[in-house]
């Protein structure tokens, strides 16, 4: 009895693996496109999983901590209780309001008369803008030069359209002993002469800078602008910062240049630009020849964007171009508030070892952390570059979550620059910075420790 | 200015039936029953739902990006009790923009140069230009009509596969007809994913608009079918906010993790309150399920009367209504019109409901959506003969599309 019970029942057992095995076997061939191969890793992912696991306090990812401005979300709620029609489609290349408050608001910026029919898209969020532009103008053995360091996206975006990355990195000009700025940051135009080839299809820029926060001035811009109308080349310019500038440094558009309009895309955010990164509202600004391939592009991929949050943008925009120029404006206001945060989390970095580059715009200060060495004790991130270990160890470790830099970088030169790791200091929250401040006091009371009982004749410090 | 020309990915992709149409209906005078998207307002819970999440200052920053975790749990928990399976809300969930943004994540995580994908007509147009924006090639079959029952032929449809088919893609309700597919037309096409090894996108955005004596099947539910199957919602449709652009694909993890590297790469998260809003309507319907105070009965309820009106009108003027078991769409027959179009301006060879709608909206101030629209060129003789009418309208909108369609009587 027992024997044909046991067996009765590891038939079933084996059937039903055999159920089981019949499931999963699908697909002898890839299911995957090849376009999404080597595009799958992400830096977000990973790091602001860990930072959320080890409850750190989040410097890390690249959004405020506090809300938009007061005029903005009423316009969200006035949008939101309006009319039925708030709640259906709009028009799928840009909410008509919103397109029409960015003509008037840019055109004048710009120097160029912006249709706001043809030559705006507006897109969800400025990453949707990227991904149309190459998407629309990227061919199977193009390339795109890509300053870096750059906004990690840039790279798997020409990648999916087929393209080939070519790097030219921003440089820090010798500067002895003096605390670097973003404005050291330099690129050279040899270098970056020679990176253009027949086949260049476009520059990408982005100014402010993410991560080391370089605000490009007039002359580096032309010479950019040079070599894009003597190749014939485009040129992607990521603006989403352009109001975050610090110390007086002027946001120039490389658009406004002469013989520039014409090639060059100036992508936007409203939720750089309002601080309400969550709405997801962006654009593309260009001549109308190049916006009506990216219309394509859109058309077939998300279509539509979200109606209401495009409304309150557009409220917000006029609001703006009335004070603008003006102490009321909030393009005056959040970067006066801004520069005192990062002066603060500049000095709280300096203080323990970690050394800042002052950047002149943006959301972010990258610290250079070679003067710090860490007992990893952390067998799987071994094979990482340091500054991605260093980034874990002070997640997990000191619950201070950051983003490693070298994940801006293209692999030919990460090596170099894997020394940085960049912070994000539009943060207001006191509790956060309070947090902030005895985790390095705890570690510069251990630096404290360390350098009572390491040897004079070292400089490094030691952790663990 | 002679490089910048566009990326070979959207040669002929540029023309859209819906930027042609909706500004010849924008004109205020005009009724407007072409463009699929309701004029009654949304329930105003959710309208109450995101002013409440807007409130909420993390709610107007960055998300998770696959998808909001609020929502996501609603949506697994919504759908896990729909499909009778635990679904993972982080691994087998991607939340998009709108169910057109499942659908391109779809295409390009999984279709490829060399595949080719089998789409049903009529079709939502959008399927043909992403297909052919992923590279690959779109093989057409047609639902044939015999005593207005439309069916797939099964000989017909087997014939489509072939080695290099990658998916089938199904859309239930299907619109523009409101076809509902029943459980042996999805097993049938089943059975052909299963013995060709393909994979089938279900498009299920209209699923819980179905009228009396039909029900909606998930075809990702018949046996075989989970682990290749996509199947896309809507919250657009789900609660008549299509200007909040949120849909969602369920599926397997090993297929679901390629459209979330296409997310991470294009535009890689969603609005943050709309997708709370969303999470709080689901949570509150998914406690009435059933029952006739949920939204996704109450609305279905709401549409069968419309739907009905709406055939009345349409017969009452001699046009012949394609009653639509399912969605908010109906196709008319305009045949027994017999209206001349000889002397509308247009190309040639452009097709009879093209001019119609043109002609009608102009005339008779109604627009409407030509069928062609969604049809390949060989199936365009058979479909030339339809529009499509728009049914989630106010009472008012309907009331003055009969008064429309009385007067065109009397003439």
């Amino acid at each position: 009895m027992g024997l044909i019970r046991n067996l009765a029942r590891s038939s079933t057992v084996i059937r039903q693996i055999l159920i089981r095995n019949n499931h999963k076997i699908i697909m002898a061939r890839q299911l995957h496109a090849s376009r999404t191969d080597g595009v799958d890793k992400n830096v977000w992912v990973e790091f602001t999983q860990l930072a959320a696991d080890y409850k750190a306090v989040n410097l890390g990812q690249g959004f405020p901590d506090f809300s938009p401005p007061k005029f903005i979300q009423e316009a969200f709620c006035k949008a939101v209780s309006g009319g039925p029609i708030m709640h259906q489609y709009t028009r799928a290349f840009g909410h008509p309001p919103l397109v029409r408050s960015l003509a008037k608001f840019f055109s004048r910026i710009v120097g160029h008369e912006i249709d706001p029919l043809e030559d705006i898209l507006v897109t969800v969020g400025a990453y949707q803008a990227l991904f149309c532009a190459f998407q629309a103008l990227v061919n199977e053995g193009d390339e795109v030069i890509i300053v870096e360091p750059f906004f990690d996206c840039y790279q798997p975006m020409v990648k999916m359209a087929g393209g080939k990355a070519v790097y030219v990195p921003l440089r820090p000009k010798a500067a002895s002993g003096a605390v670097l700025s973003s404005g050291d940051w330099v690129l050279s135009a040899e270098e970056l002469a020679s990176k253009f080839t027949p086949r260049t299809k476009a520059v990408v820029i982005n100014t402010p800078n993410n991560p080391i926060g370089k605000v490009y001035k007039t002359e580096e811009l032309q010479m950019i602008a040079d070599l894009c109308i003597k190749h014939d080349a485009l040129c992607i310019s990521d603006e989403v910062y352009e109001w975050l500038t610090y110390d007086g440094a002027k946001h120039v558009k490389i658009a406004s240049l002469p013989g520039m309009w014409e090639r060059t895309i100036t992508v936007g955010s409203a939720g750089k630009t309002f601080s309400a990164t969550g709405w997801k509202v962006g654009w593309a600004i260009s001549s109308g020849h190049i916006v009506k391939h990216m219309k394509t592009i859109h058309q077939n991929t998300v279509y539509h964007c979200a109606t209401a949050a495009q409304e309150a943008v557009a409220q917000g925009f006029e609001r703006e171009y009335e004070v603008f120029g003006s102490p009321e404006s909030y393009f005056q206001q959040l970067p006066a508030m801004l520069q005192l945060k990062r002066n603060k989390l500049a000095s709280c970095l300096e203080s323990v070892g970690l050394q800042p580059i002052m950047p002149q715009g943006g959301y972010f200060i990258t610290a250079d952390i070679s003067s710090v060495k860490v007992d990893y004790n952390d067998q799987s991130s071994v094979d990482e570059p340091n500054d991605f270990r260093f980034v874990k160890w002070l997640t997990k470790e000191k619950g201070l979550a950051a983003i490693p830099v070298s994940a801006f970088y293209s692999p030919e030169h990460s090596k170099e620059f894997d020394k940085y790791i960049r912070f994000c200091f539009v943060k207001v929250n006191e509790m956060q910075f309070m947090t902030l401040n005895l985790i390095l006091i705890r570690f510069s009371f251990l630096f404290l420790i360390v350098l009572l009982y390491d040897s004079p004749s070292t400089q490094t410090l030691s952790f663990s | 200015m002679s490089r910048h020309t566009h990326s070979k990915r959207i040669e002929g992709l540029d023309k859209n039936v819906w930027v042609a149409f909706t500004s010849l209906a924008a004109d205020p005078s005009v009724v407007n029953l072409g463009q699929g998207f309701p004029d009654i307002p949304p329930p105003s819970y959710i309208k109450q739902a995101l002013a409440e999440a807007a409130s909420v200052d993390k709610m107007n920053q960055y998300t998770r990006g696959f998808g909001h975790p609020s929502l996501v749990k609603a949506l697994s928990q919504v759908y896990g009790t729909v499909c009778g399976r635990q679904i993972d809300p982080f691994k087998e969930i991607l939340v998009t923009v709108g169910g057109y943004g499942s659908l391109f994540s779809c295409m390009q995580g999984l279709v490829e140069v060399g595949d080719e994908v089998i789409i049903i007509e009529p079709f939502f147009d959008c399927y043909v230009p992403m297909v052919r924006m992923a590279g690959a090639k779109p093989v057409l079959i047609p639902l044939r009509c015999f005593h207005a029952d439309w069916y797939l032929d099964p000989d017909e449809l087997s014939s489509k596969f072939n080695s290099k088919t990658k998916a089938i893609i199904i859309n239930t309700p299907n619109n523009p007809i409101g076809k509902v597919f029943t459980r042996d037309e999805l097993q049938m096409i089943a059975d052909l994913c299963i013995k060709h090894d393909t994979l089938c996108f279900s498009d299920e955005v209209y699923e819980w608009l179905i009228y009396r004596g039909h029900e909606h099947i998930k075809i990702a539910t018949l046996p075989g079918m989970w682990d290749r199957t996509i199947t896309i919602g809507s919250a657009g449709k789900t609660f008549s906010v299509t200007g909040w652009k949120l849909g969602w694909s369920v599926g397997p993890e090993h297929l679901i993790k390629h459209l979330q590297t296409v997310m991470q790469n294009t535009l890689y998260t969603c609005a943050t309150p709309l997708q709370e809003a969303v999470a709080q309507g689901l949570l509150r319907n998914f406690e009435m399920m059933g029952q006739p105070e949920c939204y996704f009965t109450s609305l279905a309820e709401e549409l069968e009367g419309k739907r009905n009106r709406m055939a009345a009108i349409v017969e009452d003027v001699g046009m012949t209504p394609v009653i639509p078991e399912g969605g908010y769409f109906m196709l008319v027959d305009v045949t027994s019109l017999n209206q001349d179009l000889s002397h509308v301006v247009g190309d040639d060879d452009e097709a009879y409901d093209y001019k119609f709608v043109k002609w009608m909206v102009k005339e008779k101030k109604l627009a409407a959506i030509p069928v062609t629209a969604f049809v390949g060129d060989e199936s365009k003789k058979e479909f030339e003969k339809y529009i499509r009418l728009c049914f989630i309208k106010q009472d008012s909108t309907l009331a003055a599309a009969e008064e429309i369609l009385k007067s065109w009587k009397k003439v």
